[in-house]
């Protein structure tokens, strides 16, 4: 029984982002590349099932350039999946293109029990890749899962929809899980655990071998720009009903938002 | 001339505000704008949507789309996409669309950008600011051999004028073949509140650490009601446990962009300040003059939190409500 976890590599929320030269996208160099923070709460619940389903088998996969996205691979054989696929790819890859390839690869391996993936990465905030790699699939997704229950032939999620409301879904298996905070908390990797890890040979696939056609890359992302400079803050003085008042009158009459 | 569908969503038998941005936006593109919606309200409602620029309306009112399954609206949304010839589709930015439409995009092999904070349509021509990085940097998504284009807008980047009553539309009911779903809503528990979730709301008040411990929420509370805001939260008081995970806004969080954010206790943590810079005008209260949230802010209180919030919505109230 296979359990896949798709992750991504991506710069460090402390990471200050610089435009490249060519502005066609972000300057790489000095960046602190970590596990997406969503997919470590996808890496961990398939552990967790793991340890709880003896005969389940968890394989890590990612795509990406290949000499920095095993690091992602690593940090997750670090948690405890036992096998890692790093799909070597261009790093501008797009949402579909990367989608196909996560499901060409899940099949190529003889598919799933059950996918868990982060609701989003934090790089592009897209929320994509996992409701396109279940349609190509076949299969049902449920994104921003803050609870799982195994019932064997099907899963039991609760999802976190607008508003704080929370919706609890039933999907039969396979299926894709995509996780929000508050699943669970990720465990930190053991020391033996990084060791197992850095001995592991990741299974290498060349993206150009699956067959996904140059014109599935639909999305291309062009002048990247730093976001506009804000002008110095206005600071307010006087006593708290002075600031109070002098705000109102601000935010009314100057900046027009009331 | 080609068509743009609106993904249009109803609550409490009102079209969205967000809704009515796209309608009104596409109206004004020179193409053909059809303005699709689904469930109950879909039904009883849908005139709304030539009020806002729709010349088409398409609508499904059958109960089952009452309650979000991916399945079942990947289906419907990409037949009637399909039957309608639209070649553009807008939709919202919220809960529901961000899940869905990714997935009708594999469906029909096209390209989907979400997020956008700025749109410009020339000719079949599409394309898309959106922030990446939580708003570190933005840039601008254009769509390359993708027969259907899909644009998910934030919630309050465009404008909305006043509705056209007196417009009206064609309406086409669609029905669906039921499919066999492996995917099965048990059940609805509605969130306690009753205000727009983060990401639509206009006005945000948001607070951090310094509000001292959970209860002091309170204060935000009471100011949100008079504005009619929503309270945000940084990710400190989340971990803490003093608010749930929904509220948060940064880069692990919610990114947001209301017309007005007042943060308040929150310093303005790299990833904090990512998710809430595209914020029109953001104000900022903190003990600290030194603390980074000062750096985003237009207006900045230094300040005990505590002795400005009552005074705050003591004065809110008078300005808003005589």
């Amino acid at each position: 029984m296979k359990i896949f976890v798709c992750i991504k590599q991506v710069p460090d929320t402390e990471t200050k982002i610089k435009v490249a030269a060519d502005q066609n996208g972000i300057d790489t160099a000095g960046i602190k590349w970590v596990l997406n923070p969503y997919d470590e709460f996808a890496v961990e619940e398939a552990v967790k099932f793991k340890e709880k389903n003896p005969t389940a088998q968890v394989w890590a996969i990612t795509a990406g350039p290949k000499t920095r996205a095993v690091e992602s691979l690593r940090t997750a054989l670090a948690m405890g999946a036992d096998e890692a696929i790093v799909i070597n790819a261009d790093e501008k890859l797009d949402a579909l293109s990367t989608a196909k390839a996560l499901a060409a690869t899940i099949k190529a391996e003889g598919g799933a029990h059950l996918i868990f993936t982060g609701k989003l990465a934090i790089d592009a905030n897209q929320s994509s890749v996992p409701q396109m790699v279940a349609e190509f699939l076949s299969i049902p997704h449920t994104s921003v899962v803050s609870k799982f229950e195994n019932q064997g032939e099907s899963v039991l999620v609760e999802r976190d929809a607008e508003g704080g409301a929370k919706e609890v879904v039933q999907m039969m298996n396979p299926s894709l899980i995509a996780a929000n905070k508050g699943l669970n908390m990720p465990r930190y990797a053991s020391l033996p655990g990084i060791m197992k890890a850095k001995k592991k040979v990741i299974k290498e696939v060349e993206f150009s071998t699956l067959g996904i056609a140059a014109t599935d890359q639909k999305v291309k992302y062009v002048q990247f720009t730093l976001p506009a400079e804000k002008p110095a803050v206005k600071l307010l003085t006087g006593d708290a009903s002075a600031q109070a008042a002098e705000l109102i009158k601000l935010l009314r009459d100057e900046a027009k938002v009331l | 001339m080609s068509k743009i569908l609106v993904f249009a969503e109803f609550q409490n038998n009102k079209l969205k505000r967000s809704s009515q941005e796209l309608l009104q936006f596409a109206a004004k593109s020179g193409h053909t704008v059809l303005g699709f919606a689904l469930g109950t309200q879909a039904g009883t409602a849908n005139a709304e949507l030539a009020h806002h620029g729709a010349q088409e309306i398409h609508f499904a009112k059958d109960a089952s789309f009452d309650m979000y399954n991916p399945e079942l609206f990947t289906t419907a949304v990409s037949e009637v996409i399909t039957k309608t010839g639209a070649t553009i589709v807008l939709a919202s930015a919220g809960s529901t669309a961000k899940d869905l439409f990714p997935r009708v995009a594999a469906k029909l092999n096209a390209g989907v950008i979400s997020d956008g904070t700025e749109i410009t349509i020339s000719g079949d021509d599409v394309k898309v600011k959106k922030p990446l990085y939580a708003g570190k940097v933005f840039a601008t998504g254009t769509f390359e051999n993708s027969a259907i284009k899909i644009v998910l807008m934030r919630a309050n980047q465009l404008l909305v004028g006043p509705a056209d009553t007196s417009k009206t539309a064609p309406a086409t009911e669609h029905t669906f073949a039921a499919p066999s779903l492996k995917t099965i809503i048990k059940q609805i528990v509605k969130g306690t509140s009753e205000k727009l979730d983060l990401t639509e709301a206009n006005v945000i008040v948001s607070g951090g650490r310094g509000l001292k411990e959970a209860g002091n929420f309170k204060l935000l509370n009471d100011l949100a009601d008079v504005l009619g805001a929503t309270v945000g939260a940084s990710r400190a008081v989340v971990d803490a446990g003093w608010v749930p995970h929904s509220m948060q806004v940064g880069q692990t969080g919610k990114t947001v962009a209301p017309s007005l954010y007042i943060a308040v206790g929150v310093s303005g943590a790299i990833q904090h300040l990512a998710g809430m810079s595209g914020s029109k005008v953001i104000v900022a209260i903190n003990n600290d003059p030194n603390a980074p949230i000062f750096q985003k802010a237009t207006y900045g209180i230094v300040g005990d939190a505590f002795e400005i919030l009552p005074k705050l919505t003591e004065e809110f109230k008078k300005a808003l409500h005589h």
